[in-house]
């Protein structure tokens, strides 16, 4: 079941190869993903799921789209 | 600590007390100066206006990123009150040599000799500049500081200010002497062009900012408040280490990222003019990444951004920029968008409202979309004084009206920032009521709406976006009174001492009782007065609205309408 993962700013170094069909487990959450590809979840501030910002515990399905973001600011 | 007032038509000046301005720093010194000495209903461009450039309370102080000027006049592009504000060497300068705000009065005739003004030690001098006029700002701060002497930090306007245009910025000198510094919007280069200033040259050699009334009470609280700063992840990470333009992903993927004149909400190409990209052809390039805009800043979001040769572009190039230069006008060349920001820099233009008027420009098939070669050569029209230069130098909603465009991204006349409040509604809420006509800067809703700085807040609901937009419509015009960066807001909303560690800053400083109420006032205060301005000046709650479209077209990808009615924003401006 694959799902679109960007990982941004500093945490570019975690962005996989296949980032854009990446595999994951039937019902898996995006804090069990983020701890099998060994991407430490407080370096996380932001989960954006489809364009909306979401809790780690929630489950991923087929064709969603991830980014990851650390804290970011500006204007 | 004095007042200067400058009679520009007599070239003439005066050193008075604060009197009854004493206290007063930053944005809430050019907002009750404008409030009580510019007649509400006068031309903007007309004798009776005024130009107040203040510099801030903690300005001059130990204090990091403390080093902010404020600029304040009726706008002659919102008919309202506007303070803009930038960084540079000006307010520290300032600050040293004992002067609280310059205020620029009168009006020459309109075929005078434009003058630069130079204060130092001894006083004011004025200078007739003919061999400066018409120039761009680049070229213009070069010779005044061959002229007097690399210390000397300035503040200039460019041809669209001598030409009176409602979109010219004001520019200031950053640390290496570049002029990249903008107090952008609102139009208040014309201000300054109409009273036939180019330039005023500081000097502060021999001066010694006033000392603080508690100085040992004072270095306790500047360096906790540096310790704030160092440990927030937005201020000491993810702002020196990408700029600005570290939100163009993230405001992409949230839906909100303005494209095509406001069509969408996200741009396809935006991983190519993102701060992640542009990081690495300022690393490739060897450019700067990372650069402070006045001395004592811990933040460094600023650049030296170069081309394929190594040499020199622009500087400051920030989030907003890229975003109206890129993806809302479809220019996806981060070095096109680069020279469009120097052009603007060095016009003297405002990168927002013409960025937008591009767009509008776009739209109506004066130049093709994402041609940045063609936006470029429309921009440099400016310099000529040619007319089509003339309209998109006057920005977006007066190009908008030249080209019968009926899709103008403007409130009060002014351009809206990079963030499409069909999707971050409570920076919408801030757009529509701020008194400054469309300002991101004013009341920055997207913190708790996408950052998740200062709170959580669902940016497609309605829920509690006006009471967000009211604290930080507040808490901005304090830091701006304080002649603090705005980017400390950051930091400050997520740490539990900050707002009490500035107060105790401001105590240490004048030697008085100072409290996180008293820090809240003043941003109550000065938006009173702005309110109050406008009001007199003719705005009503009809003008707190977003244009019609906004309210109608659905944007992708979220399919969202703004829906807060101008009533129930209201209650976001303070009473």
């Amino acid at each position: 079941m694959p799902i679109n993962l960007k990982c941004y700013a500093t945490l570019a170094t975690h962005q996989p190869e296949n980032a854009a069909a990446l595999s994951v487990k039937p019902g898996e959450t995006i804090r069990e993903l983020l701890s099998r590809r060994g991407i430490p979840e407080k370096d996380v501030a932001i989960f954006m799921l489809n364009g909306r910002s979401v809790e780690p515990t929630t489950p991923l399905k087929d064709g969603d789209r991830l980014g990851l973001f650390p804290a970011v600011g500006g204007g | 600590m004095k007042i200067l007032r400058i009679d520009t038509q007599k070239r003439t000046s005066a050193f008075e007390e604060l009197g009854a301005y004493a206290g007063l720093g930053g944005r809430a010194l050019t907002s009750r100066m404008v409030r009580a000495e510019v007649p509400a209903t006068c031309h903007a461009l007309s004798g009776d206006n005024k130009v107040v450039i203040a510099t801030g309370t903690l300005t001059g102080t130990i204090a990091a990123n403390s080093g902010r000027v404020s600029v304040g006049a009726k706008s002659p592009l919102t008919g309202g009150i506007k303070e803009a504000n930038a960084g540079g060497k000006f307010s520290q300068m300032m600050a040293k040599l004992g002067i609280m705000a310059i205020v620029l009065e009168g009006k020459p005739e309109r075929d005078a000799t434009p003058c630069v003004i130079k204060i130092d030690a001894s006083g004011v001098g004025f200078a007739d500049a003919a061999d400066l006029a018409g120039k761009g700002t680049y070229e213009a701060c070069a010779l005044l500081n061959a002229k007097h002497g690399e210390k000397a930090g300035i503040m200039a306007i460019g041809p669209a200010g001598e030409n009176l245009q409602m979109a010219a910025s004001i520019q200031f000198t950053d640390p290496e002497n570049r002029p990249a510094r903008a107090a952008g919007r609102g139009g208040l280069g014309a201000v300054v062009g109409s009273k036939k200033v180019k330039a005023i040259v500081l000097d502060d050699s021999g001066c010694k900012a006033e000392p603080v009334a508690d100085k040992e009470a004072f270095k306790k609280a500047a360096k906790r408040w540096a310790e704030i700063l160092g440990s927030h992840p937005v201020t000491s990470q993810g702002l020196p280490g990408f700029g600005t333009s570290i939100l163009v992903n993230v405001i992409n993927e949230a839906g909100g990222l303005p494209t095509k004149n406001f069509r969408f909400g996200r741009f396809e190409h935006a991983a190519e003019i993102s701060g992640e990209k542009m990081v690495e052809i300022i690393n490739a390039r060897g450019g700067k990444a990372k650069e402070g805009c006045h001395a004592g800043c811990m933040i460094q979001c600023s650049q030296k951004y170069v081309d394929e040769k190594g040499q020199y572009i622009t500087s400051g190039f920030e989030y907003e920029t890229v975003w109206a230069m890129g993806a809302n006008s479809l220019i996806k060349d981060l070095d096109d968008i680069a020279r469009l920001d120097r052009a603007c820099d060095d016009l003297g233009l405002d990168t927002i409202d013409m960025g937008c008027a591009i767009a509008v420009a776009m739209d109506a098939g004066i130049i093709p979309w994402g041609d940045g070669k063609a936006a470029l050569a429309l921009l440099e029209k400016v310099r000529t004084g040619d007319p089509l230069g003339r309209i998109i130098g006057n920005g977006t909603g007066f190009t908008a009206q030249a080209f019968g465009v009926d899709r103008a991204p403007v409130v009060k006349n002014q351009s809206l920032p990079a963030y499409d409040p069909r999707a971050v509604k409570g920076i919408g809420v801030t757009y529509a009521t701020t008194p400054m006509g469309a300002d991101h800067t004013a009341g920055y809703a997207v913190t708790a709406n996408i950052l998740k700085v200062g709170g959580s807040v669902d940016p497609l609901s309605k829920a509690g976006q006006v009471e967000l937009s009211k604290n930080l419509q507040i808490a901005t015009a304090a830091v701006d009174a304080l002649g603090l960066c705005l980017f400390v807001a950051f930091a400050v909303l997520d740490t539990a001492d900050a707002v009490q560690c500035i107060a105790d800053m401001v105590a240490a400083k004048i030697g008085q009782p100072f409290s996180v109420d008293d820090v809240v006032a003043i941003g109550v205060n000065t938006l009173k007065d702005e309110i109050a301005f406008n009001k007199d000046a003719g705005f009503t709650v009809q003008h707190d609205q977003l244009p019609g479209f906004f309210l109608k077209e659905p944007l992708a990808p979220h399919n969202t309408t703004f829906d807060l009615t101008a009533e129930e924003m209201q209650a976001a401006k303070v009473s």
